[in-house]
């Protein structure tokens, strides 16, 4: 069969399986076996079977376009499958549809979105088994001073598994920037139902409003960054439309973007007057705005914005460390696989409308991201906040990677991550699940009693710390990160302004490595801490340690390639490369200081050697002094804190954001509030109050007019009626005669009447 | 104008139907036997009828004055063919009337006076 036609079958159903499970769940559920323990089947089966299909879909790409054994980034570009699905409505030349746009890298997130899913649904069977009958919530204290007890919760929490697979694979699918944005909000609603899941809990459910808000505040600029395009370029989709004939119908955004770029010249000296004139003649839309090349600019920042908020970069990295009150199952999938990845994502898919401007923003946000989320997961003790900040800075590296134009490391980097970090909090959940509690301190010891989990846990760390022999083997984390420094190294020698972002990342790198092993000696060597919790910790069961040896593996092997071929995850990026990304240099319209030197440059031996030696260089460094520090105990970190007690106290306090935003945003706005609730009791409820009163007086004199004349008048003229009817009964004797006696003297009397009448009123003058 | 001087016209016929007419009001006012106020019912009616046919005549008719014509005869008619339809209700009537009270006077069946 046709690959343009196998593909969006094959994906189109991996990606509804779920809304069907959804749905079966939502009207089935409670009532599938005891407790709704079916209602796991189903949502892994429907996941499940929707891996086998992106993975066949997979396959089948990699056999219609085999990865090439060239030169490495050289970088050709295949064309996307695009089509429409289903048109929901058009108003105007607006239309709003359900569509597709398939290409290398919709078909990779599929494979690792299903993937690293369906181990996730796998590993729940056993996280959330107490959902399936009564719970007493132990965090949860009842007016009445008992514990909380209520119904088990297990068909809910696949139910909104399954929500959440559908709208992420949507996202993934999509092919026009409003269906983007639908997909975009449902992962945020499931995010925000899966933060509240214990939603009894005031912090779970203050969690979720946090997380739900400052993506609000996100989404506001995608929407300007959405109207921006719409105005701009007059279409949402991002492929062009064409006819049987391969006629263009209508240009995407992105051929579109691709031609503008084209016409201004980047890096070439433009001539703006003669850029603006062909702009003019090929743009109207475009040029009627009077905005020109800003309206690229406001919409790259405004896409970038909502990545901003569903990436949890700076400033609106705070919520999702304080997601971490989900089901940790859930903190693995969406906070840190894959919901946070889809704004790296997007920014991936929308590079070309990125103007170099907003890439450099888009890079130095990255940066700040990284550095401040990696310097608090120094000094926090929740592990799973530990893995959160980790989660942030990681994702700020991506950010930072495609910013300075490394497009493939980015998005390497978010496969790797996915593993690897899915793998971490798992284990985390395992050890949560062991020791009921998330604070590091209380643990210790725990490889004896669950070398499954430790094992596991720490082919992750080393994973993301970029564990290798250097320039010849590693786990994935070492591929995909040497990657992004390379690019980061490629571009400080070109800009050498920009250096500092090299240098960052690379102590990143560096904290990276020692938060990652500081949470891994203090949970799993040394003496255990509380003895209590020591003797009840368990191993997991097989259900959940299984999906942990998987995702182990992938952790390992997901950076791989091939020998003698470009065959991996990179080489299949490599495929989905924008275009006028792969050679040259470029240079931004406004800031001609500035250059994005193409990815394949990043790949020369003296970028390449340097690079990989400093980034395993700075990770050992990161090993030792966490080694010696919480494994050898050659310093007492407690000591070392409090030597260093400002900053350890800055750190602690997360630098102190969320009290910063506490004063400037939420007291304020809780101060408005208040006003507002004041004026609303005293003047509105005044008004209102009043004028019920004033409408109480009126009806009372309403209702004395009612009684005294409306009903006076209806009584009077029945009483008059009632004593007029007694008069005439008189007359109503029953005797025959007497009625036609009066018949006729009646009748007499009248004609009597009228002929006086006629005689003497009437008579004519 | 004399009427007994006069030849025989409308103005006779009208004036023995208002005679019959003013019996049959007599005979209803001061008969207390049913059967007999039937009868001045009967009265009324033929004393109307006359003053229909009389109406109607072609022969009565004066000079230059409009007539009914033969509507008077249809009226006429119609009349008798209800005091028939009225008598047999009315005997009927009466009938029952005897069964429950034992008597025809009319003066006996004031069970409805107010």
């Amino acid at each position: 069969m046709d690959l343009d036609r196998l593909l969006p079958i094959l994906l189109s159903v991996a990606w509804l399986l779920p809304l069907a499970s959804f749905a079966l769940i939502l009207f089935a559920g409670p009532r599938m076996g005891k407790g709704g323990r079916l209602s796991a089947y189903v949502a892994t089966g429907a996941i499940g079977a929707g891996m086998v299909l992106s993975l066949v879909a997979l396959v089948a790409w990699l056999i219609e376009h085999p990865i090439g054994t060239g030169e490495h980034g050289a970088g050709h570009t295949i064309e996307p499958i695009t089509g429409e699905l289903y048109t929901l409505a058009q108003f105007g030349s607006l239309e709003i549809n359900l569509s597709y746009y398939i290409d290398a890298l919709t078909v990779a997130m599929f494979a690792m979105v299903t993937l690293v899913a369906t181990c996730i649904h796998v590993y729940s069977f056993g996280y959330v088994h107490e959902e399936l009958h009564e719970v007493t919530d132990p965090l949860v204290t009842t007016s009445d001073g008992q514990r909380l007890k209520r119904r088990g919760r297990f068909p809910r929490f696949f139910q909104y598994m399954s929500l959440f697979c559908f709208s992420m694979l949507g996202l993934v699918i999509a092919g026009n920037l409003a269906m983007v944005f639908v997909f975009w909000e449902l992962v945020g609603i499931c995010s925000y139902l899966l933060i509240g899941f214990w939603h009894e809990r005031r912090s779970a459910s203050n969690a979720a409003n946090k997380a739900f808000i400052v993506n609000r505040v996100g989404d506001f600029g995608m929407l300007v960054g959405l109207m921006a395009i719409w105005g701009g370029l007059g279409t949402f989709a991002f492929g062009d439309s064409r006819g049987p004939n391969n006629q263009m119908i209508q240009q995407g955004i992105f051929s579109q973007v691709d031609l503008i770029k084209d016409i201004y010249g980047y890096g070439d000296a433009p001539d703006p007057a003669a850029a603006e004139a062909r702009i003019a003649q090929q743009f109207p839309l475009w040029h009627a705005q009077g905005l020109g090349y800003w309206l690229l600019v406001i919409a790259g920042l405004g896409i970038f914005c909502g990545c901003v908020g569903k990436s949890a970069q700076f400033p609106l990295h705070v919520w999702l460390p304080d997601a971490m009150e989900g089901p940790t199952p859930v903190s693995a999938l969406i906070h840190a696989a894959t919901m946070v990845a889809a704004g790296v994502y997007l920014v991936g898919r929308f590079f070309s409308v990125f103007t170099p401007e907003v890439l450099l923003l888009i890079a130095v946000v990255g940066c700040i991201t990284l550095l401040i989320a990696a310097t608090i997961a120094l000094c926090a003790t929740d592990i799973k906040r530990v893995l959160a900040y980790s989660t942030v800075s990681q994702l700020g590296y991506m950010m930072l990677a495609l910013g300075v134009g490394g497009w493939v490391a980015g998005l390497f980097h978010l496969f790797t991550h996915a593993f690897f970090k899915a793998l971490l909090f798992l284990c985390s959940g395992s050890v949560i699940h062991a020791c009921g509690t998330n604070e590091m301190p209380q643990m210790g010891g725990l490889w004896k009693k669950m070398p499954w989990t430790a094992g596991t846990m720490l082919i992750g760390c080393l994973a993301i710390s970029g564990a290798g022999v250097p320039l010849l083997i590693g786990l994935s984390g070492y591929y995909s990160k040497d990657a992004i420094l390379a690019q980061l190294f490629s571009f400080a020698s070109w800009t050498p302004a920009g250096a500092w972002l090299f240098y960052v990342a690379a102590g990143g790198a560096a904290m990276t490595a020692f938060y990652m092993f500081r949470l891994w000696f203090m949970t799993f060597v040394g003496q255990p801490r509380d003895h209590h919790l020591y003797e009840h910790a368990h191993e997991s069961p097989k259900v959940m340690y299984v999906p942990l040896v998987v995702l182990a593996v992938f952790a390992v092997i997901a950076g791989w390639t091939i020998p003698g071929t470009n065959l991996g995850i990179e080489g299949l990026l490599e495929q989905a490369r924008p275009q006028g990304t792969a050679g040259g240099a470029l240079g931004g319209l406004l800031m001609p200081g500035v250059t994005l030197p193409a990815e394949s440059l990043s790949h020369e031996h003296e970028i390449h050697v340097p690079v990989t030696l400093t980034a395993f260089g700075v990770a050992l460094a990161g090993f030792l002094l966490a080694g010696a520090l919480y494994w050898w105990r050659w310093f007492d970190p407690a000591r070392i804190a409090r030597a260093m007690s400002p900053v350890y106290w800055f750190l602690r306090n997360k630098w102190w954001f969320d009290e910063a935003y506490q004063f400037l945003f939420v007291r304020p706005a809780l101060r408005i509030a208040q006003w507002a609730a004041a004026v609303d009791r005293n003047v509105i409820d005044w008004l209102a109050d009043n004028l019920a009163r004033s409408v109480q007086l009126v009806s009372v004199f309403d209702d004395w007019i009612d009684r005294t004349f409306v009903d006076g008048l209806v009584n009077g003229i029945a009483a008059w009626t009632y004593w007029a009817g007694l008069g005439l009964r008189t007359v109503q004797t029953g005797r025959l005669r007497q009625y036609v006696m009066l018949v006729a003297v009646g009748t007499v009397a009248l004609f009597v009447i009228v002929s006086f009448l006629r005689m003497y009123a009437f008579a004519a003058p | 104008m004399n009427l007994l001087s006069e030849p025989v016209g409308l103005a006779h016929y009208l004036v023995v139907g208002a005679f019959l007419f003013v019996c049959g009001i007599v005979c209803m006012t001061i008969k207390r036997n049913a059967v007999g106020v039937l009868m001045g019912i009967e009265l009324v009616l033929n004393g109307a009828n006359l003053n229909f046919v009389a109406f109607g005549s072609w022969v009565l008719r004066d000079e230059g004055a409009a007539s009914i014509g033969l509507d008077g005869q249809l009226l006429a008619l119609f009349v008798i063919v209800l005091a028939a339809a009225e008598a047999a209700v009315a005997l009927a009537i009466a009938l029952n009337y005897y069964r429950t009270h034992a008597t025809v006077d009319v003066d006996q069946g004031d069970e409805l006076k107010g």
